[in-house]
């Protein structure tokens, strides 16, 4: 196989190594990725993970061979890809807008890319692959004949048939509703396991990256702010933005105040708050730490000072949104802002009110220090309807007095 | 059944069931439009149908009186056979270089100057700029160019191409360059409708799937534009094989070059033989009729290539 030719050779044994060494691209006037540098090992199922606009529909466009990068280079198997052109690259795309070709029917379609590199049998293989993904019913269809969730699995199988070695998913769930999606994720990940083909998943759904994931590389202004297992990003994220990014965080900042070689603690507007030392990214000065919502504990009371455990208060619940398994509390403290709990109703007691006053509690465990502080902007997506509801709060506390007093 | 192959489309949309009923108010809203039509297309149809059948007036010369004379179409056909074949031959090279010319100049308006819509809007004027002068003067204006003391003869003459006492008017060429120059617009615009809107993620999709330029040119652009091309070749067809302006003496013809058109004016404004030129006026509309619903009926079904 040259340079200028079809990949004719038959289908990959298994997928391929992708390395991006040093990879930029710049459009007249903006620049959106910026000396990226990134190896996806073979077999794996990998998701970039980022806003729209990170640059992350560019790198899957890069590495298919549809742009072609300002600088760097692209190896696909170990071998430099850089100058080749998309149909010489073993490589294909489900696209988001799934591309198929409205004049030809579903199996002609999906047999495209078999008939291109002259391959012999390739209906019979384009009907196995439309079995694959539950369709071959519809072979003899048109595209504009089908139903989104339909098309799109025609997309992926017109994809797979190839057996690339090294698959891109360019949001291909992001048309779907729901129930279609969660389907089609599990579908999607048993094809990736069966196949045992390179997966590359561009989304900015972060529950589907975690979900279908082996690695999630979190990707912000054109550069990778984190990579790692969907659990160890979540759990230790690294930066503000992947914080936020990957599920809530309640974030806070503060100078350090003491720190020894197990634990750092830090004073964010009068309250204390310990961090484990391995668990922070930077050890002195101006330090943002954080801890999920489902990880903070409500108390009515102020509870005793215990070792390994954060206590900030008193504070009170300005928000309420029970939804069945667990209830999400907003609770504002003075000086430290708004902070988000999550908790499991185990039983029907623990309920808690709006306007009730109560302390927080955490592991120290849990807590994670950050690289960089986060910018002062809303920490939860309650934080802009706090006013109004502090207002509708002390106003029913008000007419409560009133009536009693009538 | 042609006209839906103007309208781009090689599928009618379905009709919706509503449609069908019948009311009094689409009648009367149809009434002009059925109006304008036996006026303008059918009563001159049928008085042409019996012009094409009546005979010379046995008292009078030059007055012809109503009568069945199928002769006329047989006679006419004797006559101007080869008429016939070289319109029809001339409007096919004709349409044929104007699709060469008018596909790769619609794909570039349409497809590469896509990201330009300023220089994309003005590249489309200056495809329609022709029609602000008229066809008449157009073809003068080419008539000049090509003449013996033009540029282009006199060019070709000093560079020995062009034999002494030969002419580039009245020739062949000239003709079925004139017929090329005036209906390419007619042949672009079609084009550019279908290539405009044609969705250029297709295009990578089979860059995508090892389709090298070549063959996503042949197996997706081309089938996608095929109503387009096929429009466009019926709009320079149809108008090129009945023209009678650049196959004229006065412009850009000859005796020898001479289409059905020319024969139709000459009997119709010339010989006044009125029974002649109505009997070929109707077997090149049949002609046209057939050909166009042979060609829509091939190339209407889904699979064009």
């Amino acid at each position: 196989m040259t340079n200028n030719e079809v990949p004719k050779s038959g289908f990959a044994e298994a997928g391929a190594d992708l390395e991006l060494v040093g990879i930029s691209k710049r459009f007249p006037g903006f620049t959106a990725i910026e000396e990226l540098d990134l190896t996806i090992p073979a077999g794996s199922f990998f998701a970039l993970l980022g806003p729209s606009g990170c640059g992350k529909t560019t790198t899957l466009r890069l590495i298919a061979g549809l742009e072609e990068p300002t600088a760097g280079r692209i190896l696909i198997g170990g071998k430099d890809v850089t100058a080749t052109k998309a149909y010489q690259r073993p490589v294909n795309t489900v696209f988001q807008s799934y591309a198929l070709f409205p004049h030809m029917t579903i199996l002609q379609n999906v047999a495209f890319g078999l008939k291109r590199r002259g391959i012999q049998n390739a209906d019979a293989l384009a009907h196995e692959a439309l079995q694959l993904v539950e369709l071959d019913h519809v072979a003899g269809r048109k595209p504009t004949q089908l139903s989104g969730g339909q098309q799109q699995r025609v997309a992926l199988a017109r994809a797979v048939v190839n057996r690339p070695a090294l698959l891109l998913l360019d949001e291909p769930l992001g048309a779907l509703d729901l129930k279609l999606r969660r389907q089609m994720q599990v579908e999607l990940k048993d094809i990736q396991s069966e196949v045992g083909l390179t997966f590359l998943h561009v989304t900015h759904d972060q529950e589907e990256a975690m979900t279908m994931a082996d690695t999630v590389a979190v990707m912000n202004k054109g550069r990778i702010e984190q990579m790692g297992a969907p659990q160890d990003l979540y759990e230790l994220p690294h930066t503000a933005f992947v914080a936020k990014f990957l599920g809530q965080s309640n974030l806070f900042t503060g100078d350090v105040i003491s720190s020894s070689s197990t634990s750092i603690v830090i004073d964010a507007a009068g309250s204390k708050i310990e961090v484990p030392t391995a668990r922070a990214q930077r050890t002195s000065g101006r330090v943002t730490v954080g801890v999920r919502p489902e990880k903070v504990t409500l108390h009515d009371s102020e509870p005793k000072p215990q070792s390994g455990r954060t206590v900030v208060g008193p504070g009170r619940i300005t928000d309420v949104s029970f939804s069945g398994v667990s209830t999400q509390y907003e609770v504002t403290i003075p000086h430290l802002g708004a902070i988000s709990v999550f908790a499991q109703n185990t039983s029907i007691s623990t309920l808690h009110h709006d306007g009730d006053t109560v302390w927080l509690s955490w592991a120290v465990d849990h807590a994670f220090g950050l690289a960089d502080e986060a910018e002062a902007e809303p920490i939860s997506r309650f934080h802009a309807d706090l006013d109004t509801s502090m207002i509708a709060v002390q106003t029913r506390k008000d007419l409560e007095a009133e009536l009693e007093e009538a | 059944m042609a006209f839906t192959a103007f309208a781009g489309g090689a599928s009618a949309p379905a009709v919706e069931p509503a449609a069908r009923r019948r009311s009094p108010i689409a009648l009367f809203l149809l009434l002009p439009g059925i109006f304008y039509l036996v006026l303008f297309f059918v009563t001159p149809l049928i008085s042409l149908v019996i012009t094409s059948l009546q005979e010379p007036d046995p008292l009078i010369f030059g007055q012809y009186v109503n009568a069945f004379n199928w002769q006329n179409y047989v006679s006419v056909m004797e006559q101007y056979w080869s008429h016939a074949l070289r319109s029809a031959g001339y409007a096919a090279l004709a349409t044929l270089f104007a699709l060469l010319i008018g596909f790769p100049l619609a794909y570039f308006i349409g497809i590469t100057l896509r990201p330009y819509p300023l220089v994309q809007s003005l590249a489309l004027v200056l495809v329609i700029a022709p029609f602000f002068i008229s066809f008449l003067l157009r073809t003068l204006a080419w008539k000049q160019i090509f003449s013996v003391e033009g540029p282009v003869a006199g060019i070709l003459s000093s560079l020995g191409a062009l034999p002494p006492g030969a002419t580039i008017t009245g020739t062949t060429f000239s003709v079925i360059f004139g017929l090329t120059y005036n209906f390419i617009p007619f042949m672009v615009l079609p084009i550019y409708a279908t290539l405009v809107s044609l969705d250029l993620r297709l295009l990578e999709a089979s860059n995508d799937l090892y389709g090298s330029p070549a063959t996503t040119f042949r197996t997706v652009t081309l089938p996608l534009s095929a109503a387009g091309v096929m429009s466009g070749t019926l709009l320079t067809f149809i108008p090129a094989a009945g023209d009678y302006i650049n196959a004229s003496r006065e412009f850009l013809g000859a005796t020898d070059t001479a289409m059905i058109g020319n024969v139709i004016e000459a009997n119709f404004l010339v010989l006044q033989n009125f029974p002649a030129a109505a009997a070929l006026s109707l077997i090149l509309m049949a002609f046209i009729l057939v050909l166009v619903a042979a060609y829509v009926k091939r190339s209407g079904t889904e699979d064009l290539l």
